[in-house]
């Protein structure tokens, strides 16, 4: 398991290091200066001039990698070029949003997902089952940042029991704070909770097809007892996987949701970053980015060792 | 927020009942939230030309010797009075008495020159460093004089030090005014919360008149459907700039707002590159601005508001010309326009930066210039590509933009600007006007530069971008117009 370990984390600073150059190249290679979009149209030429050196954008190109790779292994994000703040702060601030945005979605869809996913399974082709199937498919279908405009309509202009978005910091309380991320956490979850029922209830019915299964039933379990027993952790391995990848996604793929609801995640700071050429913003959130789905495909791994004790065994 | 709302209208029955309803001020609610569509980068006006900053700080945090008024006059701010010399050469400031900064000190003399002298310095980032560039010296002659001189007479000095990037700051705040503004305005900065909001506090020791809110809070919503949702939801008070002029009819009809439309100093032109073949032609330029129909513009791009013009020039400004005529939709001059310049299957490139403004209005100017004969190819292009691409590097033939500085006629006497222009004789009149301080003179002289760029067509004029925004129908005094990019919170109250 240590060797496992060792093995891993390094493919993950590999990983890492080219997904650094990579950002570094193509952020570089984008046209677009800046110190230009800072100044305007009607700037003068010796301001913009003046501004590109204070942001140090007039040093070579191996040299601001350089500082970079440095500073980061340091802990230093370095400046944003238009906020005037450590990008470090910068990103503190929208974690602080988007990730209880995506655990608050996560902990909804898996809550929905796993019942309603073992539910259907336990009556396949019962009216139950084929009604969770229709909803699931349902949502599915349906984009997330169209039901979340129906979220708002209902519930915040009709209703007024929530605000439209907007986030009023954790300062303000940490139930004013969840409240106002229940609606896009609600808009976030649905979704994945559709795909992630469905994959429950597919992934268990073919455990129960399983010879294992039939000879539980065979020596005298109830379909049920069978179902909790032995199918469910056997079925676990593709839902994991889902849930993982969902976890990713949710985390840098809220954008929309983001800007549905006004919500000052990573995202939006990515999204506004790359218009404004702050481009040390956008290197560092997506390392960021890159580390977090790095890291969390690595915690499935061993969640996977968890639920299954052979992949476990094989590892050693 | 709902929840207070619930309480006002508790008390507010109460009150009635009791029959305390004669008193209505105490209902009337002191703060309020206005929505932007864009967060300002930082909140230091003299070092950035992002508009959001100035829509924050602009007369709410900071103030120059000068200042804009809501119909774009140049009233005293910081100065109570100047004296100008005979030859229009020095401007002897008088300031105002007790004045002081946010953080108590107070402010002098010294704390102008050292404003005007950082913004024109030579290592300086303002984005608006033409604006002093007529500075020779500054002196404080004594704590509440300040003496200017310049290099040559320039009639718009008064104008120029009124704009948001010659605002008086602190030498002791100057390094910190991105994230912790420092001014001398009614509002004093309180929170920023990124990517949120920005909220400002009534500051007690204001020399002026007291503003009546007790706290502004400026939310950031860029998604044009979140902004509809947030003032339907009343999570925003009031949103200048609505950025979805399709909805302002639903907020018409309903009784809880009102619906302010108003222009801004946004020229919206249709830029063509003047030294790049077939456009360095005039009967070429002459022939697109024929071909295009404002009005449908304004009508599908816009949803009916906004002003057509003829020339680069505010259409509310007194000395505005109007030259539409000149240039009016004429699809069959368009066609023997390009007959005359010999030629056929025109093809011209569009870029199109991110506004709906340009988005929309390009792909109906697209349609307009296919029926006399020009094929635009459009290309979308973000804020940073255009102004590497089109702005610096001038690759492009046709582009929609619009120019939102106050007063800027004076770009078409910049050989390098991005359309290219260079006439000796446009120079030789701006030259004379600057020199100019008369105001009858003045206005003639703005009318023969209007006249020149009309009659060399250097660009297609389209329309002045309007202002529409909605609020609270309990909100008074919120600028219609936009004569500087600002949303000067001084007089705006609530009533009953």
């Amino acid at each position: 398991m240590t060797l496992y370990l060792l093995r891993r984390l390094l493919s993950l600073s590999l990983t890492l290091l080219a997904a650094s150059i990579v950002v570094f190249l193509v952020t570089e290679i984008i046209p677009g200066d800046p110190a230009a979009f800072m100044m305007g149209i009607n700037a003068d030429p010796a301001a913009i001039a003046a501004l590109r050196s204070e942001l140090g954008l007039d040093q070579p190109v191996a040299f601001r990698y350089l500082n970079w790779i440095v500073g980061m292994l340091q802990g230093d994000f370095g400046q944003s070029y238009t906020y005037r703040v450590p990008v470090s702060e910068l990103v503190g601030d929208r974690i602080a949003v988007s990730l209880p945005l995506t655990l608050y979605a996560l902990a909804l869809s898996t809550l929905i997902a796993f019942p309603a996913g073992v539910f259907a399974a336990s009556r396949r082709n019962a009216p139950g089952d084929i009604a969770i199937m229709g909803v699931t498919q349902l949502g599915v279908a349906v984009p997330n940042f169209w039901f979340a405009m129906l979220l708002v309509l209902l519930f915040a202009i009709t209703l007024q029991w929530f605000s439209a978005g907007g986030f009023p910091g954790w300062d303000a309380g940490v139930l004013v704070a969840l409240k106002s991320l229940t609606l896009p956490a609600i808009a976030l979850a649905l979704p994945q909770a559709s795909i992630l029922a469905r994959v429950m209830r597919s992934s268990l019915l073919d455990t129960l097809d399983e010879d294992f299964v039939r000879t539980a039933r065979a020596k005298g379990l109830s379909r049920s007892q069978a179902l909790w027993g032995h199918a469910l952790r056997n079925a676990l391995i593709p839902v994991l996987t889902i849930v993982g990848l969902q976890f990713s996604f949710l985390l840098a793929g809220g954008i929309i949701i983001e800007n549905v609801f006004y919500l000052p995640g990573l995202g939006r700071l990515v999204f506004q970053a790359i218009s404004q050429r702050d481009l040390i913003v956008v290197r560092s959130v997506i390392i960021l980015l890159v580390f977090a789905v790095v890291a969390v495909t690595f915690l499935v791994d061993i969640a996977y060792a968890i639920a299954d004790p052979r992949l476990r065994r094989q590892r050693r | 927020m709902t929840n207070f709302k619930t309480v006002t209208a508790t008390v507010s029955a109460v009150a009635l009942i009791l029959g305390l309803a004669t008193m209505p001020s105490l209902a009337a609610q002191t703060d309020i939230t206005v929505g932007m569509q864009l967060e300002p980068p930082n909140l230091d006006p003299t070092g950035g030309a992002a508009a959001a900053i100035d829509e924050v700080v602009y007369a709410n945090v900071f103030e120059g010797l000068t200042r804009f008024t809501a119909d774009g006059e140049v009233v005293p701010a910081l100065a109570e009075s100047w004296d100008i010399s005979e030859d229009g050469l020095t401007y002897t400031f008088h300031l105002r008495d007790g004045v002081t900064f946010h953080d108590g000190s107070s402010f002098d003399a010294e704390d102008v020159k050292f404003s005007i002298d950082r913004a024109r310095a030579e290592d300086s980032t303002n984005a608006q460093k033409a604006l002093f560039a007529d500075i020779q010296s500054v002196e404080a002659v004594d704590a509440q004089t300040v003496k200017i001189t310049l290099s040559q007479p320039n009639g718009l000095f008064l104008f120029n030090m009124a704009w948001g990037d010659a605002v008086i700051v602190a030498p002791e705040t100057a390094d910190t005014l991105a994230t912790d503004p420092v001014g001398t305005g009614p509002f004093a900065f309180a929170t920023w919360t990124k990517g949120d909001s920005v909220a400002l506090e009534k500051y007690a020791e204001y020399w002026g008149e007291a503003p009546r809110l007790d706290k502004v809070t400026f939310k950031f919503i860029p998604d044009p459907t979140a902004a509809f949702a947030a003032v339907m939801a009343g999570d925003v008070d009031a949103y200048p700039n609505f950025p979805a002029p399709e909805n302002l009819e639903q907020f018409k009809a309903d009784p809880r707002f009102t619906v302010i439309v108003g222009s801004t100093e946004g020229e919206t032109i249709l830029a063509m590159n003047n030294k790049k073949a077939p456009l360095d032609d005039i009967k070429i330029r002459q022939a697109i601005s024929h071909a295009i129909d404002r009005q449908a513009i304004i009508d599908g791009a816009l949803f009916g508001y906004g002003t057509p013009i003829g020339t680069h020039f505010a259409p509310h400004n007194p000395d505005y010309v109007d030259l539409t005529g000149q240039s009016a939709h004429d699809p069959e001059m368009a066609r023997k326009l390009l007959d005359e310049a010999g030629v056929s299957d025109l093809t011209l490139s569009l870029k199109l930066p991110p506004p709906a403004y340009a988005r929309r209005g390009g792909e109906i100017i697209a349609a307009q210039l296919k029926e006399v004969g020009i094929t635009a190819e459009i290309t979308n292009v973000e804020w940073a590509q255009w102004l590497e691409d089109v702005f610096k590097a001038k690759n492009f033939d046709l582009t929609i933009v619009s120019h939102t500085e106050p007063m800027d006629i004076g770009i078409y006497a910049r050989d390098d600007y991005y359309f290219q222009y260079a006439d000796a004789d446009f120079k030789a009149i701006l030259e004379e006007l600057n020199k100019t301080t008369d105001p009858a003179n003045r206005s003639e002289l703005l009318g023969k530069a209007q006249r020149k760029i009309a009659d060399d067509a250097v660009n297609a004029y389209l329309f002045q971008l309007p202002r529409t925004g909605v609020a609270n129908a309990k909100i008074m005094g919120l600028w219609p117009n936009a004569p500087t990019q600002a949303n000067d919170m001084t007089a705006v109250y609530w009533v009953d």
